[in-house]
């Protein structure tokens, strides 16, 4: 533990500590990292650690992040290729091996800036210089926190352009002409005055050998021919469509073995005594493996294996969390809040409540959620005496690996670890406690096994997004202008299992991000924080704190306007008089969904804007209250400011997409504690939007010079306050606590 | 002995007359495009064809089909040349992908009971779960396959 932060854990993930910023660019092609740069293969040669170039010419990207559906692969390879000077049918994509190559150093950037608001141009001089070298040694390789654009955006087409330099290089010298007078295109390079070209294949090995230069110019946006264009497709979305992609599950070994898995039900409990006599006879059944926390059939197949499961008699030792219940982290969290801790303040917040005209208050309540990803946890390993071998879909590939070592009892330079499509991520797979028990499975049965858990183990023992409270406190003036407002939070923190160092100067970030440093000109504010801490593990889900944050502060804000007897559009539109980018994009969100247009009784239409992850969204939801609370969500209209977009088409998805996961929590989702154990098991208990649900959705972008921010998490957070401020809109029932099958309402 | 014809190749095997068709397919005849989700017929990531019927296979036994025929996702077309997954590309449908198999069977029965389904038909009939939230893309694709 002698670097900046600690490895473990050190970067902030799923997370939008800070939303923010940047493209790395104090990273230079001089920087230590590439590795492989000149080593070659049957098959062809690396002209970086990120780039192989086939003696076919196919050029292989290694992504670095994990595809889980977010376009991952697609954006590091269209930034590539851009430079590069091939087309994306020339290339293929995957994550590459978990390793320092591909530490997501826009991410380490992103958490030690901690900054709020829209992305901004890359730290440059002393202060970027040591931002980004700290960074550097600090970060590790994941995929989170909307993250992938803001690491690659500089770096991968800087690596794009260094290989084509070398190619163009090999060429030239070939030829005995100068580099100059050489182009790159489709794959090849060209000598156009006299006719004469070589692919890249037939260049690969040569190249290899030529020195890059050490800075090199990028194309100015005017030249790009696939950044920004409408008509670069998904590279893995053929393989999506036959079955052909390769997910954890998939995963097959020659001689492998199949485990199904029971955990202590009570969180933290234990296996007192395990009775396999039954279990051990049946057909298939390999071995039963108990680990401290968990018991294992191994057999020839899945279904083999979780039919022995059932037979398996197991005593636990429950733990203190036995006694554990929702309401029992409902009453703590409300007497804690009192004592809540100040991270924020501007102004003169107590006098101006005090002396304000009218004066509002409101508790919001959040429940814990499940990712529920569709593919179910799994890993699959292997460890002999050589090493370990790892598949699994992670999106956190060097602290896997790390703890994979560990489990196994080796150094890390002894494991390999192969990441395949992840069946959703959604921050769940940031954790790597099931990439631990599979090598400690594997370990013990001494062939290559795949450990699949059934999908109630996967709901039961997840990493749930944190419940919370959120309680807010305004004040108005005689004319309706807020003056002040006050948000304090109570919660369990997710930092402090992950990253302990970030949260000894104070509450933990993720708590309250999405309600400090508001955009909104309300001149007198406070913002407080407090940890209470639960035996209930947490992790990041899709947006972290800006999931619940947005919602209490998007739903106060209209409680302000309405207070103010004034439109909930207008009146934000006040507040950012002095905020552009996010004045344009709300009414860009307005004008797109006819704001001002009547409605009928029993409709109603609700707006909700938040900033997280460096990009910003504005949400307005169209629905319809029925008699009974019968409610039909008829249309969301987002609009979007994510800086340059890198895959237009790309942002549209990511943005339908959190729309879809935001509304299934918003109108079902909870995880219930009883008795220390999570009540929910299944789809059928922990419902969530089907196609008969899911309302039209229309994404409208705002073309942009800024610099790129993060999409994967943008789109969640304004949804949420935005449906249950057009609930109110059509009922006038307001909307403090969630999820709204709670509160009367059937979708 | 089970006798099941999948993507049109019979297979004779046999395991224990509880084994879900799921894992028959997946771990017997190692088609792997057919997913586990729940196991309990409530997502469709595992749905097949049963004949033209769209089926959960997680939630049927593989014995209770000896002699029947079953199209799995690799059993569509050999080069993503069926108009459903044609659909499902110029729509740009799939996101993490994992349901898509069980989406794209769905819809091929849809639309064989159904060539052009209305809105509500695919409300009806598409009842599978996707956790990226395709749904709109899923509709737009079947649409477009209807019209090919």
């Amino acid at each position: 533990m002698t670097r900046f932060l600690p490895s473990r854990r050190s970067v902030l993930v799923g997370g939008g500590v800070l939303g923010l910023l940047v493209c790395v660019g104090a990273w230079r092609l001089t920087a230590k990292g590439p590795t492989l740069t000149g080593e070659s293969d049957a098959d062809g040669v690396f002209l970086h650690d990120w780039i192989h170039v086939g003696r076919d010419g196919l050029v292989t990207v290694r992504a670095g992040q994990s595809e889980m559906g977010q376009g991952a692969f697609t954006g590091v390879a269209t930034l590539i290729a851009e430079e590069l000077a091939c087309r994306l049918d020339q290339m293929r994509v995957e994550t590459g091996p978990a390793s320092d190559a591909f530490k997501n150093i826009g991410a380490g950037i992103d958490f030690l800036l901690q900054n709020h608001g829209f992305a901004k141009q890359e730290p440059t001089g002393f202060v970027g210089g040591t931002v980004s070298f700290i960074a550097e040694k600090a970060t590790q390789q994941i995929t989170g926190g909307s993250s992938t654009i803001l690491d690659k955006f500089t770096r991968a087409r800087t690596v794009g352009a260094s290989a084509r330099q070398m190619l163009v290089q090999a060429a030239a010298r070939q030829w005995g002409v100068a580099p100059s007078e050489c182009a790159a295109r489709d794959g090849a390079i060209f000598h156009d005055s006299s006719k004469r070209s070589l692919g890249f294949g037939e260049l690969a090995l040569a190249a290899a050998k030529e020195v890059p230069p050490e800075t090199i110019a990028l194309k100015s946006r005017e030249h790009w021919t696939l950044i920004g264009s409408d008509k670069v497709q998904r590279v893995d979305i053929p393989f999506k469509v036959d079955g052909s992609a390769k997910f954890g599950i998939d995963t097959r070994r020659p001689g492998m073995v199949f485990a199904a898995i029971v955990q202590s039900p009570v969180f933290g409990g234990t296996v007192a005594s395990v009775d396999d006599s039954r279990a051990k006879a049946m057909a298939g059944v390999v071995k039963i493996v108990a680990l401290k926390d968990a018991v294992a059939v191994v057999a020839d197949s899945t279904w083999r294996a979780k039919r022995a499961l059932e037979a398996l008699k197991i005593t636990w030792n429950d733990g203190g969390a036995s006694t554990l219940d929702s309401a029992a982290i409902a009453s703590s969290f409300a007497a804690a809040i009192g004592a809540a801790g100040k991270v924020e303040a501007v102004g003169d917040y107590p006098a101006a409540f005090t002396s304000a005209a009218k004066t509002l208050k409101g508790e919001f309540a959040f429940p814990y959620l499940a990712h529920a990803a569709m593919e179910p946890t799994n890993c699959t390993a292997e460890v002999g005496p050589d090493g370990v071998e790892i598949w699994a879909p992670t999106q956190a590939q060097t602290l896997a690996l790390g703890d994979a070592a560990k489990a196994a009892g080796v150094s890390t330079d002894k494991v390999r670890l192969h990441t395949t499509y992840l069946g959703g991520g959604f921050g769940r797979r940031l954790e790597s406690d099931f990439v631990v028990q599979a090598v400690l499975i594997a370990k013990a049965v001494g062939k290559p096994v795949q450990v699949l858990w059934s999908r109630e183990e996967d709901m039961q023992h997840d990493f749930y997004r944190p419940a919370a409270l959120v309680r807010a406190e305004g004040g108005l003036d005689a004319g309706g202008k807020p003056v002040a407002l006050r948000f304090s939070v109570a919660c369990q923190s997710i930092l402090a299992h992950m990253l302990p160092i970030a949260t000894w100067l104070g509450p933990d970030p993720l708590q309250f991000e999405g309600l400090s440093a508001l955009p909104y000109a309300i001149p007198n504010r406070r913002v407080e924080s407090t940890t209470v801490e639960t035996a209930v593990p947490i992790g990041s889900w899709r947006s972290v704190g800006h999931s619940y944050t947005a919602f209490a502060k998007e739903s106060f804000v209209d409680e302000m306007a309405h207070e103010a007897g004034a439109d909930p559009l207008a009146f934000r539109l006040v507040l950012l008089a002095d905020q552009p980018r996010l004045a344009a994009l709300l009414r860009l969100a307005a004008d797109k969904a006819d704001w001002s247009a009547p409605l009928a009784p029993g409709r109603g239409r609700g707006v909700a804007l938040h900033t997280s992850f460096a990009s910003a969204v504005a949400e307005i939801v169209e629905v319809t209250v029925g008699a009974g609370g019968a409610l039909k969500v008829d249309r969301v209209v987002a609009a979007v400011d994510c800086g340059t977009i890198v895959n237009p088409d790309v942002v549209r998805a990511q943005v339908e997409g959190a729309i879809i996961y935001g509304l299934s929590a918003a109108l079902f989702g909870k995880i219930t504690i009883k008795a220390g154990r999570v009540e929910q098991q299944n789809f059928p208990d922990y419902d969530v939007v089907h196609m008969a649900q899911a309302p039209r959705i229309e994404v409208h972008l705002t073309p942009s010079l800024e610099p790129p921010g993060g999409i994967g998490e943008p789109g969640l957070p304004p949804l949420a306050p935005a449906l249950a401020n057009a609930i109110f809109a059509a009922s006038g029932k307001r909307i403090r606590s969630l999820p709204l099958m709670d509160q009367g309402f059937s979708a | 002995m089970t006798k099941l014809t999948v993507n049109g190749q019979t297979h004779e095997f046999e395991v224990e007359p509880d084994t879900p068709l799921l894992w028959v397919i997946r771990d017997t005849l190692g088609l792997t495009g057919t997913k586990f989700g729940c196991g309990v017929a409530a997502c469709g990531a595992c749905t097949v064809l049963v004949g033209d019927t769209p089926t959960r296979s997680c939630s049927v036994q593989a014995a209770d089909f000896d002699g029947q025929s079953i199209t799995t996702i690799e059993g569509l077309s050999t080069d993503r040349g069926h108009p459903v997954q044609r659909a499902w590309i110029a729509e740009q449908v799939p996101q993490c992908g994992y349901c898509q198999s069980g989406m794209i069977l769905a819809a091929v029965a849809l639309l064989k009971a159904k060539p052009k389904p209305s809105d509500g038909d695919i409300d009806e009939a598409m009842t599978n779960i996707c956790r990226c939230g395709t749904y709109g893309r899923i509709r737009a694709a079947i649409h477009r396959a209807a019209e090919a």
